[in-house]
Formats: C-alpha cells, sequence, structure tokens
C-alpha cells in the first residue's frame, strides 16, 4: 500500500510538505497523489474521532440497528441501502452476511428521538422486514483509536 | 551509623544522573509533553508475548542453563550470522544476559584491572562511566564532534591510547545523536586497533535501526577484529522488549566463559519467560523489525524537518531512535533551555550535557512518539523560541 494512505490513515492532520519530509517525495509529488486518491474516491474524507462522552453536556445517543429486508426484484440490496443512508440520523450503513442484511449506525439526541426515527422512517420502508435496535452506552475504541487512552506509562528516568 | 565512611568509595562518588531534577519536575506536571523517553512506543509484537504466555502456562518456570538455553544460544548466532555475516559457536561464544546492561558489565568487569583504561567516546549512553568507575578502570572520554557527525575518528582514537589501554566503547549506532559508524568508517578504527592488545565492546543495541541504506555493520566483521570485540545487543530496542530484561555477549570464547562465570555468581541466569519470549523474536519477528523500523524512519524524518524549520541546526541522525539538535544559538547551556521549555511549555527533552561533558550545547530528542505528538510538542518548541525571541 502507498505509506501517504497510510500516514494520512494514522493522522489526517499531516501536512503536505511533512509527508513529503517523512516519504522523501516531493510536496507536489504528495499533492498529486492526494488529489489523485481524492478523485478516485480512495480517500473519501477526512474525519476526526471525538470522544463525545468528555464533553459535559452531550447530547449525542448512538445505536446499532440490525435490518432484514426484502431484496428488490431490479435493484437488489442497492436501492434500499441507498435509500438508507439518504437519512442525515444515519452514519453508516453496511451490507452484512449472516442472521440480518443492514447494519446501520444511526446517532440522535435521545434514546427516544432515535426510538422514533426507527419506528417513523425506517422500519415503514416498503422493503424493511424486521429492524433490531441496541444501543451503544460506552465506546472504548473507535477507528483504531482507542477513546480512554491510559496516558504513557513509560518510564522517564530511563536514559 | 555514619554511612558515608561505610559506602564503598567509588559508589559514593559517581555522581548522581544530571537529569532526575527535571524528571522529577516533569513527573508533577499535568499536560507534560515528553520527547524524552528512550524506548520504543510501540508493545512487543503479540506472537512473542503469547509464547512467554503459553510458557508460563506450561509452568516452564524454572532456571536455565547459566548461559541461556541453548535454543537460544543457537538463535542468536543464527541470528548473528543472517544479520551481520559473523558467525559465532553457540556452545561457547555466547552468554545470554539481563539486558545488554549486564553484558556491558559483565564485559568491563571481565575485561578490567584496576588503573586499566577505558576510552568511552561520548556524547554517550550513561552507563559506560560509572561501570568502568567500578571495575577500577580510568576513564578517558573521547570527544566526538558534529563536524565528523559524532563518528569516532582514527585520528581521535590515536590521539587517546596509551600503554595502559585496555578497552575502547564503541557505542553506535549510537543514543543520544543517532550517529552510525559504516563499514569504511570501522575500516579506520580497526586499522588503529590490530596489532594492538585493546579490547573493543560494540554495544549494538540499536543495531536494527538504522536508516538511509546499509543495514549496521557489525566492527567484529571487519577483518583481525572479531578476535578483539566483544559485540553487546538486546532485545529491548528492536522488539520493543524493554521490560523483559534480555540482551547477550557474543565474543572470543576465553572471554565468554569468564563472563559466564561472572554472571553465573552474579545473576544464575536471565529470566527464562523472556529467554522462551526472544526465541520466538528471533525465529519469527524479522517482519516486526521491519515495520517498527519503518515507522520511525518516518517520524525521524519528520522531525529533522521540525527542527530545522524551527531554525535549530540539526544533524542529521541515521541511527537509533533520537535527534541530537544544537541549541547553542539560543545562547542558553542545554540545562537551561530544558528547563526553561520545561516550566513555560511543559515540553521535556533532554540535556545534552547528561551524555558527557561534550554533549553541552545540544539537546537529545526522541523520537519513539506518534506524529501528532512529535507536532504537537514542536509547536510548543516554536512558541517557547518565539516567546525567548530567538
Amino acid at each position: 500500500m502507498d505509506s501517504i494512505l497510510q500516514i494520512l490513515n494514522d493522522n489526517p492532520r499531516l501536512s503536505n510538505a511533512e509527508i513529503a519530509a517523512m516519504t522523501g517525495m516531493t510536496e507536489d509529488e504528495v499533492g498529486e497523489r492526494i488529489s489523485y486518491y481524492e478523485k478516485e474516491g480512495i480517500i473519501c474524507g477526512y474525519k476526526t474521532v471525538i470522544n463525545w462522552d468528555k464533553l459535559e453536556q452531550t447530547d449525542k445517543v448512538t445505536a446499532i440497528i440490525e435490518l432484514k429486508v426484502t431484496p428488490r426484484k431490479d435493484t437488489g440490496f442497492e436501492a434500499i441501502a441507498e435509500e438508507v443512508m439518504g437519512f442525515d440520523e444515519v452514519e453508516s450503513v453496511s451490507l452484512m452476511s449472516g442472521g440480518y442484511d443492514f447494519s446501520v449506525c444511526v446517532t440522535g439526541r435521545t434514546f427516544q428521538e432515535i426510538a422514533l426515527f426507527v419506528a417513523k422512517r425506517l422500519a415503514p420502508l416498503d422493503s424493511v422486514t424486521s429492524t433490531t435496535t441496541t444501543f451503544i452506552l460506552k465506546k472504548y475504541k473507535e477507528d483504531g483509536i482507542v477513546l480512554s487512552s491510559q496516558g504513557d506509562e513509560r518510564g522517564a528516568d530511563v536514559l | 551509623m555514619d554511612y558515608d565512611s561505610l559506602l564503598n568509595r567509588t559508589a559514593l562518588e559517581i555522581p548522581p544522573s544530571g537529569i532526575r531534577r527535571f524528571f522529577d519536575i516533569a513527573a508533577e506536571m499535568e499536560d507534560v509533553i515528553s520527547l524524552s523517553v528512550g524506548e520504543p512506543d510501540f508493545l512487543t509484537p503479540w506472537h512473542v508475548r503469547d509464547v512467554a504466555i503459553e510458557s508460563l502456562q506450561k509452568g516452564r518456570t524454572g532456571y536455565s542453563p547459566n548461559r541461556g538455553f541453548t535454543a537460544l544460544c543457537r538463535e542468536i548466532c543464527n541470528y548473528y550470522s543472517r544479520r551481520f555475516s559473523l558467525n559465532y559457536d553457540y556452545k561457547t561464544d555466547v552468554v545470554v544476559t539481563v539486558g545488554g546492561s549486564e553484558a556491558i558489565d559483565l564485559a568491563v568487569r571481565t575485561l578490567v584491572n584496576p588503573g586499566d583504561e577505558v576510552l568511552v567516546p561520548q556524547p554517550s549512553f550513561v552507563c559506560y562511566d560509572p561501570i568502568a568507575r567500578l571495575a577500577g578502570a580510568k576513564v578517558i572520554p573521547i570527544v566526538t564532534r558534529r563536524e565528523d557527525e559524532f563518528r569516532l575518528t582514527a585520528e581521535t582514537l590515536r590521539s587517546c591510547i596509551t600503554d595502559r589501554t585496555k578497552l575502547l566503547i564503541l557505542p553506535f549506532p549510537n543514543n543520544p545523536t543517532g550517529a552510525v559508524m559504516r563499514r569504511e568508517h570501522l575500516e579506520e578504527i580497526a586499522k588503529v586497533l590490530r596489532g594492538t592488545n585493546i579490547m573493543v565492546l560494540a554495544d549494538e543495541i540499536y543495531s536494527e535501526l538504522t536508516y538511509n541504506g546499509e543495514p549496521h555493520v557489525s566492527i567484529a566483521a571487519i577483518d583481525g577484529m572479531k578476535e578483539r570485540t566483544v559485540v553487546v545487543n538486546g532485545f529491548s530496542k528492536s522488539y520493543a522488549m524493554t521490560g523483559w530484561r534480555l540482551g547477550y555477549a557474543l565474543g572470543p570464547a576465553p572471554v565468554i566463559s569468564i563472563m559466564t562465570k561472572v554472571h553465573q555468581y552474579a545473576i544464575m541466569c536471565a529470566p527464562t519467560t523472556s529467554q522462551h519470549a526472544a526465541i520466538e523474536a528471533l525465529r519469527n519477528g524479522d517482519e516486526d523489525i521491519v515495520k517498527m523500523r519503518d515507522e520511525y524512519d518516518m517520524r525521524r524524518r519528520l522531525i529533522v524537518r521540525g527542527f530545522r524549520e524551527l531554525g535549530l541546526d540539526c544533524f542529521e541522525p541515521e541511527g537509533a531512535f533520537y535527534i541530537f539538535p544544537s541549541i547553542q544559538s539560543t545562547g542558553m547551556t542545554s540545562e537551561e533551555f530544558c528547563g526553561r521549555l520545561l516550566m513555560k511549555k511543559h515540553v521535556a527533552v533532554v540535556p545534552g550535557s547528561a551524555f558527557g561533558a561534550c554533549g553541552e550545547g545540544y539537546i537529545r530528542v526522541s523520537y519513539a512518539y506518534s506524529t501528532a505528538h512529535i507536532n504537537e510538542a514542536l509547536r510548543r518548541i516554536g512558541q517557547f523560541l518565539k516567546e525567548e525571541n530567538i
């Protein structure tokens, strides 16, 4: 894999000049590569991992919804996925193997808001045959980042 | 009790670590960004930890032979042959120790008689001087200079040799400067030493962490040098196994045999759980080393660029995981610089003077940290320099 992708995956805040120094490329080369990846949809966006629980007044609740659907005759799962991801409340949609079809991650301000969203928007969709909603109580690790980090335990007095 | 009169003179006279004070202050601060630590930020590879756990579960918790498990001695020799084209006999030429540190201590105690002179290139790791002094040696520091890229040169070496010179410490890749000695540089050193009775203690603990091309070359691999060299290495830096405390020495059988005798009486044997883990590291850990080295290399380039952008002169290190920028342009001593940086911006780095008097005017900065951590530290150092009008 291109080291630029690995570097950005670990820390998207690095500048092109810094990435150029790290990889031994020129700044222009780095810029061009990144533009290419963006254009091709290989880099789809840049996101910050925030531990919302650390903010005192968080009103952010997240739930994972297991969706069972009946695939449509012509468009299969694709059209249903498009319909589901159209909702602002939906953070992610994945087609799953196993006991259900879609895993949908939904955020809202309260448990009730999510429950209403599922009942009024998601469940009534034509192809949806059932939903199971599970709420996330605490996140420990997200996108490879440990949220409640232990800090650096390395002894500072060892030279 | 008047303990001062009871205590061993030499032990008493060894000055305490000059940087203790900084670390005590840093430990009290809440939001310290440290670039001071001399150990990897990676975890020991899982397959290595797993083998250690399995050995415990199976109850393999007894002693090993004094010199270490035969399987481990064999793997160490295989590794040196594979990586550095050096052939040692696993039955006679290797002893497994409690970290590289014990191997250094053993080698010095085994080779040095009271009054012998031990040559220590500086800046360098802090242990050589005290260990040699405890063995009754006279320590002769050899200054390595920025203009020589902190390498030991044949000329300086020659000027320090006397009739009483017993041992040269060769600490490359170097902590704290990041300097390396390439084959051509070692050839020059070998020319000076061949035909003398001077032994070399090659501390190669950072041998897997060299950048910009050629892998590490051991001085023992240079013509005529194997018979006069004790190589010290270990698992701490290359496999991120600092806490396992496991190292080893390789050398001529007559030296290793006496080192093993001292080791037997002082230590008995190195921790056996660690030895089981080390066998796995040597057998299946080559890929882990490459992964970590590539990561260090990217951080190295990032941090060198960062310091140069800040206007501090920074020699490009080609080994270990430290950079050694000059802070002479600030007009501060390295202790002043580190003290003020810590108090004002809560960034901890180590004064170069901790690694020998000639380290004055420099600071040691470790890049065994994430890129985000490094950049935050650079940002604060930049602010600090601005506020100090530098």
